[in-house]
């Protein structure tokens, strides 16, 4: 393996040795708590843009599998690792992490003292970084000019590199609604079971427009996630202005962040954001507390939304950031976290359930 | 919502003396708990017959009750006490099994107490195993195929149907005991009946066999809001069929997606609600099959466990803490997690490290036993390493074993050879059958070239487990293909980080193991250190628990500030045990009284020195001299305390010292005087002290010369070793030149000691603290046993009962005579033989003994605190620790248990070979009371009516007289096999003849089955058992039917008896005591 380095736009690096494609690329280097899931990870579009490193060590161990994707192709720009699994073993296990990020071109970083970086980027903040091959290094200065130079998240409409160029429809098993989905970058998972809850499922691009959407005849929509800063993706954000009070509006993560704005909310980036699966939100209505799946690097903020008719219903435990939002007025359900999972704990899946019952309120 | 106030009052249930299954990790749940409730104002009321914990150190509870944990006896405390709650989820299962009696008699009811943590109706329902398979059916999930049975009759029907091989489960027991895998009728026939014996409610489960699946283990909590979280996921390196207890096990799983964890986590969650644990945490188990990933549920228990100890070492989340704060009513979101500060326990740790724990054996104590590792838990003790990846955590379990292993092949010790001397075809063999040496032999076969797969055929343990071992060994090969000269930095680095030891390299290359440091530290290959903060950093963490790796960045956050290392004492074994982690606990204490920084290295992650609460800094790590050097290294402590963990730090007090570490207290030349047995000798003649005539010998000639000139019977042992290990009692030369030749390993530098055995000897053990200056006798304490029984298993009277003044006299000017000698500074342990009014010196232990925390608890002074303080210049005097504290009013017994019934077949006699695992506490005002409670303590059910087999071996026939006339004389029935009954019918007293047991029927045995005898004396014939005592000795273990093996011990347990029919025993609080004596 050819060695390589981790560098940061602070001049911060750290060496390693390079897996996957050997190429250097850049994003945003932030962190993923899961001791699980790193398939998932790979294939969530949320993460489009960004490099991520894995915090628990041992990763690859069991392989690769059709199955446990959440898209059909690696978003992320980078991966870095502690320690690249020589092998793998699970009995649906079909190739390696490694052969995976190699087909998909997307380079990984093995044998990087990953907490070493992950504290790093939780004392200063999650930043710019590249991970770039020993072939391609001209020195850490060159590289942390072009990091600083490359384009950043912020102000950044990204949502659009991920969302479908035409609609689609799914069938679902539910016995009855249609539901549109805006389509920021959605997740495998969130169709799923939105499918399993409805009968029929229709996934628009993230600039249709109300007129089209509502032109299908929808009992609700819901806008999901999808990557970088939401303020940047205005013409989702007037989809949602334009479809507010008209039905029951749902929201996933990024989703949920559109839906705070067009109701008059602010959105701000949090200093390394949320990436793993073992937050705890409470349920505020109910006191329930659910460990829940994040992903996310801005969030709403709570006091933007206090005057209007917006009530807080999800909070996180860890800092107290806003999680879920409802508004009676509007008819408007969302949530931060990921009721879906892909990677993370269930115990959120009832969202789903909750979402459906706004349409016959 | 707030702590419950309606309750004020709350009894916790220890778990009792330390066994196969359960040991100090209930001392760690337990102080938690104690330490938790109190914290929030409760009063705590304790229970533990162990003394040798910390739990039952009177600060830790209002009122401690060392007294036996029996139904009969906790009533007697709660009549006592009136407390308002019972914990019982803390103390293990025989905490629970007392709680559920307790509530089934209405004991709970009738003084209105409630249970808290867990009700009995859930208990019920993961206990029984029937009620478990309907509950786990009603919330849809998988178990193996199986059936219930109460007799033979029903099992020969279960089996039928499901079909071989069969996993047997005894319900209602510990760890598993008495369990099996059946391939045949034969082997069902066998272990189905042992099973029913064992089950307390004579139930077996009879299961589908799910060996060699993958095995999995999660640490759930809930809170009365019905928020469940888990802690940890544990795989099992080792698949299904091996105990959990005996399986060396990985936090977090490895080998699990992500879609199958969270199934699996549902799962856990769905139990847990369904079997209705209110509050607290349980742990459960699953089995996955590999093939298709089928995944299926074996059991649950629903309190704290050994695993989860292991869970709270592994994540930091203090699990048994959580659960007592949970039971007063408080919810996850609550409680604050200590090393956040910030954020709630209402989440999930998160790792970014590797955890293994190892688990240590001691087949070699019980000669007969198989060392073959099934579903029947057989270890004494365990390790955990942590490592950045999990081949960097297997290597520094292995060499936290302190089993000789210092790598995965060849590092010079006797297992290593004979593994290396394996071939291909004896190595496929011997890794089919699970023992304590397979993860070396797969390690070899991988050496020789057998593949992954094929291992993985014959021992069903995944892939993945056995690729990464594969790595060790193929980065192995690549270092024994260069010399030492040749090794670069970057190969260095790569070995360190891969967890290779220093010793294990230095070997390899054929060089000293300082020689490899001094490179090793020339190049900069230093290791650096990382907290363990339940959230891979994610937060900042307060809680300074810290374990070393070879990755770039070091968070070990040193202060230039007055510290001192402790060195604990590794993993639990025979001979050394919980005791010596009660005194490393209590340095801690001291530490922190005196200001200074306390710094504790240990790898047992089942106590309570491994709480990260306990030091100011914990460096959980291997006690080796490259791994502690490393600490002191950085750390610049003002000195390293050695003498309070045993002789795992005294074995390396040496090579530290000559490393420039300054050793507190006792100099590392005393100890090496008191240790070293030509030195040792010099010094009693200098002091005018008597020893056995003894000698040295380093072959077979040798010995025979220096056995002639001493006599026979003779003593032998090796040099430097702990517990009695391979020491014999021989009475002819065959016998030595048998023992010579074939049980130890004799060598110039191994030589073997001979000492005259004083037969009937009475020994007596004395601990003694010394400032240098003042030298204060902690306590005296009589053996019941004669010599030749080991001292850690003999049971012993505080103070002693049968001596004379004058003999008291001789041994305390012996002591501080041997004191003043070897400038003891801290503590040390005598060990006299008395024989024809005559005092002998037998051993001295400049350090800790087994014995500090009893004699602490029985005088009410911790006298390991005081050595601590000792050590570090404080004076006795100014303690206000001066003389020597001699109980009035009360007397305390120490009795050993042990673990026969792990060990089917095998003798029990007592030897000079040590085989007990821990140890109860007795205490009343008379000697006869105080035994007899240590005997209920211990689970020695002694009767008051019934049958008594007698049989002694000739010497012992004038001693059984008195015994055998007691016994009449309160209306027992004795019968005696030939010889004896002979005799005492000479002697005029009335026995029953019964005939050997090939002789005729009925024979003893019958009687032991029939449940119709009820006491067993019987000492054993000579040097070679018969072949019928051991039968019978073994199998009146296995039926529960006391058994005495000594005429002393028979003279107490008729005093024991006696008080016993006379009943009205009383329960006191130690400190009810403490305040007798100052009265």
């Amino acid at each position: 393996m050819e060695s390589g380095f981790l560098i940061l736009e602070d001049g911060f690096y750290l060496t390693g040795r390079i897996f996957g494609a050997v190429r250097s690329s850049i994003g945003e280097v932030v962190f993923n708590t899961s001791m699980t899931g790193y398939q998932e990870i790979l294939t969530d579009p949320s993460y489009y843009g960004q490099i991520v490193t894995m915090t628990y060590p041992l990763i690859g161990n069991y392989g690769v599998n059709p199955e446990d994707v959440e898209s059909d192709r690696i978003w992320l720009s980078g991966f870095v690792v502690k320690e690249l699994s020589q092998m793998y073993s699970n009995w649906r296990a079909t190739q390696s992490l490694e052969e995976y990020l190699r087909q998909n071109d997307i380079v990984g970083i093995t044998g990087v003292d990953t907490r070493a970086l992950t504290r790093h980027i939780r004392l200063q903040g999650a930043m710019q970084g590249a991970i770039v091959p020993e072939s391609e290094m001209d020195g850490i200065e060159a590289w942390v000019k072009r990091i600083k130079d490359s384009p950043h998240l912020e102000g950044r409409n990204i949502a659009r590199d991920t969302s479908t160029d035409e609609p689609y429809d799914l069938k679902g098993s539910g016995e009855r609604f249609r539901v549109a989905v805006v389509d920021c970058g959605v997740k495998k998972s969130i169709l799923k079971y939105l499918c399993e809850e409805v009968r029929q499922v229709r996934v628009f691009p993230w600039d249709a427009s109300a007129k089209e959407i509502l032109a299908w005849g929808p009992d609700a929509v819901l806008f999901s996630n999808g990557p970088g800063d939401p303020s940047a993706v205005e013409e989702t954000i007037a989809l949602a202005r334009d479809l507010l009070g008209k039905l029951p509006l749902w929201g996933i993560c990024l989703g949920h962040q559109i839906l705070g704005i067009a109701m008059g909310g602010r959105t701000y980036k949090l200093k390394f954001g949320h990436h793993g699966g073992n937050h705890p939100v409470k349920d505020l209505a109910t006191g329930r507390i659910d460990i829940t799946a994040q992903n996310h690097n801005f969030c709403v903020d709570v006091d933007s939304l206090a005057s209007a008719q917006v009530q807080i219903t999800h909070k996180n435990l860890y800092d107290g950031t806003l999680e879920g939002i409802f508004s009676k007025k509007y008819r408007v359900m969302s949530v931060q976290f990921h009721p879906e999972a892909g990677p993370g704990p269930f115990d959120a899946r009832y969202i789903f359930t909750r979402f459906k019952e706004t349409i016959d309120a | 919502m707030p702590k419950r106030t309606d309750i004020k009052k709350i009894l916790i249930i220890g778990s009792g003396p330390i066994v196969i299954g359960q040991a100090c990790e209930f001392d760690y749940s337990g102080t938690q708990a104690c330490k938790a409730l109190k914290e929030e104002g409760y009063k705590v009321v304790l229970v533990n017959s162990n003394p040798a914990t910390i739990m039952t150190d009177p600060e830790f509870a209002d009122a401690t009750y060392i007294e036996p944990i029996t139904a009969e006896f906790v009533e007697k405390i709660i009549a006592k006490e009136r407390p308002d709650a019972l914990l019982p989820t803390l103390g293990g299962q025989t905490a629970l099994n007392v709680a559920i009696q307790l509530h089934e008699r209405g004991v709970l009811d009738r003084y209105g107490v409630e249970m808290i943590g867990a009700n009995p109706t859930a208990i019920k329902k993961a206990e029984d195993r029937e009620l478990f398979k309907e509950a786990m059916q009603r919330i849809g999930l998988d178990l193996p195929r199986s059936g219930f049975a109460r007799s033979m009759e029903e099992a020969w029907k279960v089996v039928k149907e499901i079909g071989f091989p069969v996993i047997i489960r005894p319900s209602f027991t510990l760890g598993g005991t008495g369990g099996g895998v059946a391939y045949n009728v034969e082997e069902f026939e066998e272990i189905a009946n042992r099973g029913l014996e064992y089950s307390m409610i004579n139930e077996i489960l009879i299961e589908e066999s799910v060996e060699g699946w993958k095995e999995f283990e999660l640490e759930v909590m809930r809170d009365k809001n019905d928020n469940v979280v888990i802690i940890c996921s544990i795989e099992n390196l080792d698949p299904m069929g091996i105990h959990t207890g005996d399986s060396i096990t990985v936090a977090p799983a490895q080998t699990l997606t992500d879609k199958e964890y969270q199934r699996m986590r549902t799962a856990a969650i769905k139990v847990i609600r369904e079997i209705g644990v209110d509050t607290g945490g349980s742990n459960i188990q699953f089995a996955v099959n590999p093939k298709d990933g089928r995944m299926v549920v074996i059991e649950m228990n629903p309190r704290v466990s050994r695993s989860s100890a292991l869970a709270s070492k592994a994540t930091g989340f203090p699990i048994a803490r959580i659960a007592a704060k949970l039971a007063v009513g408080y919810t996850l979101d609550e409680i604050p997690n200590d090393i956040t500060r910030e954020t709630p326990a209402s989440f999930e740790p998160v790792l970014d490290y590797c955890v293994v724990k190892f688990p240590r054996w001691a087949f070699e104590k019980f000669p007969g036993s198989e060392p073959v590792l099934t579903t029947s838990m057989k270890s004494v003790g365990e390790v955990m390493a942590i490592g950045r990846t999990f081949k960097e955590a297997l290597q520094k379990a292995i060499r936290s074993l302190e089993i000789g292993r210092f790598g995965l092949l060849d590092d010079g010790s006797p297992m290593a050879r004979k593994i290396k001397a394996m071939d291909v075809e004896e190595l496929r063999i011997a890794m089919s059958r699970p023992t304590p040496e397979r993860i070396f032999q797969i390690a070899e076969a991988i050496n020789k070239g057998v593949s992954v797969e094929e291992i993985y055929e014959i021992t069903s343990i995944d892939p993945w487990f056995l690729d990464n071992i594969r790595q060790i060994v193929e980065f192995d090969q690549r270092l024994s293909n260069m010399s030492f000269l040749e090794v670069d930095l970057e190969t260095l680095r790569q070995a360190k980080e891969m967890g290779f030891s220093d010793r294990y390299l230095a070997y390899k290359w054929g060089i000293k193991e300082t020689e490899l440091r001094d490179k090793r530290k020339a190049l900069e290959v230093r290791p650096t250190y990382k907290l363990v903060d339940t959230c891979s950093a994610e937060f900042e963490a307060y809680t300074p628990y810290f374990y070393s790796c070879y990755d770039r960045e070091d968070e070990s956050r040193v202060k230039d500030v007055k510290k001192v290392v402790i060195l604990g004492g590794g993993p639990n074994r025979i001979g050394q045990g919980i005791e010596f982690d009660y005194c490393c606990v209590h340095a801690s204490f001291a530490l922190k009284e005196m200001g200074y920084q306390s710094i504790m290295v240990n790898s047992n992650p089942e106590t309570v020195s491994t709480d990260y609460d306990t030091s100011d800094k914990l460096f959980f790590e291997p006690l080796t001299f490259e791994d502690v050097l490393n600490i002191v290294e950085m750390e610049r402590p003002y000195g390293v305390i050695v003498q309070l963990g045993g002789q795992t730090p005294l074995n390396i007090s040496v090579p530290l010292r000559d490393a420039g570490v300054k050793i507190l207290g006792t100099s590392a030349e005393a100890i090496d005087r008191a240790e070293d047995r030509d030195k040792f000798k010099a010094l009693l003649e200098k002091l005018g002290l008597k020893q056995p005539p003894n000698g040295i010998a380093v072959d077979v000639e040798e010995a025979k010369e220096i056995a002639r000139s001493i006599g026979y019977p003779v003593l032998l042992r090796p040099s430097y070793v702990l517990g009695g290990r391979a020491m014999e009692i021989v009475y002819d030369e065959a016998s030595l030149e048998k023992y010579m030749v074939s049980a130890v390993d004799v060598s110039e530098r191994r030589p073997v000691l001979i000492d005259k055995f004083l037969e009937d000897a009475i020994e007596v053990d004395v601990d003694l603290i010394s400032d240098g200056e003042t030298a204060v006798i902690g306590g005296i304490l009589e053996h019941i046993e004669y010599a030749g029984v080991h001292s850690g298993d003999s049971a012993m009277v505080l103070p002693p009962h049968s001596l004379d003044e004058d003999i008291l006299e001789e041994i305390r000017r012996a002591t501080y005579a041997l004191a003043e000698e070897l400038h003891i500074v801290g503590l040390m342990n005598v060990q006299y033989a008395i024989k024809d009014g005559q005092v002998y010196v037998l051993e001295v232990n400049p350090r800790a003994s087994r014995t500090i925390p009893f004699i602490s608890k029985a005088i009410g002074v911790p006298l390991a605190k005081l050595a601590t303080k000792v050590m570090l210049g404080e004076k006795l005097k100014d303690l206000g620790f001066t003389e020597e504290r001699w109980p009035k009013g009360y007397y305390a017994v120490k009795e050993s248990v042990f673990p026969f019934n792990r060990f089917p077949g095998v003798d029990i006699i007592l030897s000079p070979e040590m085989r007990s695992t821990g140890e109860v506490m007795g205490i009343d005002k008379d000697v006869g009371t105080a035994y007899l409670k240590s005997q209920i303590a211990a689970g020695q059910n002694l009767p008051t009516e019934g049958l008594v087999f007698v049989s002694v071996r000739d010497a012992d026939k004038p001693g059984v007289v008195g015994v055998v006339k007691a016994l009449l004389e309160m209306g027992f029935e004795v019968i005696s096999t030939k010889g004896t009954a002979n005799y005492l019918a000479g002697k005029g007293l009335k026995v029953r003849m019964v005939p050997r047991l090939a002789e005729g029927r009925p024979n003893t045995l019958d009687y032991i089955k029939n449940g119709e005898l009820k006491l067993i004396i019987n000492t054993p014939s000579g040097r070679i058992p018969r072949k019928d005592e051991v039968k019978i000795r073994s199998t009146a273990i296995l039926h529960g039917v006391p058994c005495i093996t000594t005429i002393a011990g028979a003279y107490a347990s008729i005093e024991a008896i006696r008080r016993l029919k006379e009943g009205n025993l009383e329960v006191r609080s130690i400190q009810d005591y403490y305040n007798l004596k100052t009265r």
